[in-house]
């Protein structure tokens, strides 16, 4: 057999093969991340992987970098101690929309409002995969789910919208379609200071697509390509992933605004003056 | 007698919780026990079970939900693993307190971390305190025929408490079984519609879980504790109702071979069909072993545990869980406890095997029983021992 041979010193080749269906868009973004990282010029023990439960959460195993796989819903959590406790590091939560929206959106939503420095990669692929597809927050309304198979019939979170209102300083949505667009928004976002969150749409083939009788995995491929209108810097107003609608992508917020951490020892040095000392990490 | 059908042991528990006419699920998809809700999921779906599925968003919420749903006076059904059910912990003494009768079945799964799917009784053991009533399948014919069992206790005005129905992950739940179902008027004729003793009702007004001070918290305390022991008598009674209806015969404690033998097994789950063709192998080479099972282990059947190991010389007991620098596994820490203070109480060897996933064999079954003979013999009783592992015991090897 011959091995896979992996593109970049960021992967970990004795984990390969990986264990995402032919099709799945995970692995793309995934690509797309080790490329941003190295274009980032981020050097390899700078950088922290953290991903919770999922088939997105198994990113964590496949980096070559420090990584911790946490528990479902809960990265951002542990990615917010590990960023304040090495603010010298860049720290990526690296996850699904079922982990970070569903049994993590109170998480996500206090994550993003604090404006922790961190960026948050999350895959939607419209459902839960791992389990066996059953519906989340971001699944498209009318659209079957294992545990709604007669469609969806519940509102569905538009998360740059959410995002944005919750006050996360880089918004971005692309597809897997768009790898060059996502390499750069991820470079972006790895050197933006703050809270940056990326929707990356992926297609689920094997539980999502073909419970809905999407065709293949080029199928949702070409929907990505010819049905996305790119909109950078304009907010997310009007980018609902409503059926039939243009399919709004882009770097939607790009703005400076202090770090957690930076409004902490603001106010703190305005409070205590001299005698607040400023934590600058474990070495 | 009913046919007998494959069924796929999961698949089988959500139509019998559709057989008992559950109104309320709530739940949140973890492995191994997905298969329950989403079949469950289907038959509200298709109009076949007339019943609210609320697909929430975490266990945490889905025992909430639950607990609001019981409360309101719907038969509230759930399912969860692993994780699952330890992100439920606070709201279990919640249900538990609120006396809400709540049915819930855990494919036992053992904990992260590492992360492990796999199974072992590291996610009930951990919530042996909440004070819910805990019952364990050995096989999926019990765990199908257990779901109406577990209405009736929890639901009978005697005992109003939530209960826990365990059967282990994987080994069970993905199993394809050949099961006699029961009908929904069968379970009918056994299971009356749900009657709520107390309910939130805008009509009659109520307030639940409010501040207990000082002054009456230990009364709460108390007023459960007699709940949980007393719910004794009414759990034999309605297993011994489904024996005299149904033919399927099930008691709080289960013994195979246990009459004659000077070294009895105790063990729990699914582990101890295997057992059983491993004690027929033994038993044909002349030794007197058999195995003794807790199939009720709250409230914990003293009398009845007792009784099955009466003669016995030594006790093997497998642990699929256990306490880091602690008394080894709990249900040796409760058989000790049993056996403190007896006279002629059997020595207790113990071991803890079939972690996360690690198969339970005639290997893990040899082992303990080495270890037994040789304090049958007159030897010393060992310390609890971790076994099967790769490389020795820590410290040796």
């Amino acid at each position: 057999m011959n091995q896979p041979v992996l593109l970049s010193p960021l992967l970990r080749q004795e984990r390969m093969p990986h264990i995402w269906c032919p099709g799945c868009g995970v692995g793309v973004s995934l690509n797309c991340f080790v490329r941003a990282v190295e274009k980032s010029g981020i050097p390899q023990d700078r950088i922290h992987v953290v991903s919770g439960i999922g088939c997105t959460g198994r990113v964590a195993g496949y980096v070559n970098v420090d990584s911790f796989h946490t528990t479902h819903g809960r990265a951002l959590c542990f990615a917010t101690g590990l960023a304040l406790s090495r603010p010298d590091s860049r720290v990526v939560v690296y996850s699904g929309d079922g982990d970070l929206t569903a049994i993590g959106g109170n998480h996500l939503i206090h994550t993003a409002r604090r404006n922790v420095d961190m960026v948050v990669i999350c895959v939607n692929n419209f459902t839960y995969g791992m389990t066996g597809g059953q519906v989340t927050p971001t699944t498209p309304e009318n659209m079957k789910a294992s545990t709604t198979p007669y469609g969806n019939f519940e509102y569905t979170f538009n998360l740059p919208a959410l995002m944005e209102a919750c006050g996360a300083t880089f918004v971005s949505r692309w597809t897997v379609f768009h790898v060059r667009q996502l390499i750069r928004s991820l470079e972006k976002a790895l050197k933006h200071r703050g809270f940056s969150f990326i929707e990356v749409l992926s297609p689920c083939p094997t539980l999502y697509m073909r419970r809905n009788r999407l065709g293949n995995p080029l199928n949702m491929m070409e929907q990505f390509k010819e049905r996305s209108v790119i909109r950078n810097g304009e907010g997310t107003a009007g980018t609902s992933l409503e059926e039939g609608a243009d399919l709004i992508v882009g770097d939607f917020i790009e703005v400076r605004r202090a770090t957690f951490k930076e409004c902490y020892e603001r106010r703190m040095t305005e409070v205590l003056g001299e005698r607040f000392v400023p934590y600058e990490g474990v070495r | 007698m009913a046919e007998r059908k494959g069924i796929e042991v999961s698949l089988a528990i959500a139509e019998s919780a559709s057989a008992c006419n559950v109104d309320c699920i709530a739940a949140y998809p973890i492995t191994p026990q997905t298969h329950i809700v989403e079949h469950l999921s289907e038959l509200v779906a298709d109009g076949e079970l007339d019943a609210e599925f609320i697909p929430v968003e975490s266990e945490h919420a889905a025992m909430s939900a639950c607990c609001g749903t019981a409360a309101a006076g719907a038969r509230t059904f759930t399912a969860t693993s692993s994780q699952g059910l330890a992100l439920m912990h606070e709201i279990l003494f919640i249900a538990a307190n609120l006396r809400l009768p709540i049915v819930m079945t855990v494919a036992n799964r053992a904990l992260s971390a590492p992360i492990n799917i796999w199974n072992d009784h590291s996610d009930v053991m951990t919530e042996r305190d909440v004070g819910w009533l805990q019952i364990f399948a050995e096989n999926g014919q019990e765990a199908a025929d257990l779901v109406p069992i577990c209405h009736k206790i929890a639901e009978d005005k005697r005992v109003l408490l939530p209960i826990m129905l365990n059967f282990d992950g994987f080994i069970l739940s993905h199993v394809v079984e050949p099961i006699e179902m029961l009908s929904r008027d069968e379970v009918a004729n056994y299971l009356p519609p749900y009657e709520p003793q107390q309910r939130l009702d805008i009509d009659h007004p109520i307030t639940m879980g409010p501040v207990g001070m000082p002054e009456v918290y230990t009364e709460a305390k108390m007023a459960h504790e007699h709940a949980v022991r007393s719910a004794y008598g009414p759990i034999c009674e309605h297993l011994d109702g489904f024996a005299k209806m149904f033919g399927r015969a099930y008691h709080p404690v289960e013994s195979y071979k246990a009459e004659d033998a000077e070294i009895l097994f105790v063990m729990m789950g699914s582990a101890s069909e295997t057992a059983m063709s491993w004690v027929d192998e033994v038993r044909a080479a002349g030794k007197k072993v058999g195995i003794v099972r807790f199939r009720l282990w709250r409230p914990l059947p003293v009398a009845d545990f007792k009784k099955a190991i009466a003669g016995a010389k030594v006790l093997g007991i497998i642990d699929r869980h256990f306490s880091p620098g602690g008394p080894g596994g709990p249900v040796a820490q409760e058989v000790k406890y049993m056996m403190y203070g007896e006279k002629n109480a059997p020595k207790v060897v113990e071991v803890v095997a079939g972690l996360g996933g690690r198969d339970l064999d005639d290997d893990a079954f040899n082992n303990l029983f080495d270890k037994c003979s040789k304090v049958l013999g007159g030897g010393d009783v060992p310390p609890f021992e971790l076994i099967q592992v790769r490389g020795g015991h820590y410290g040796k090897a």
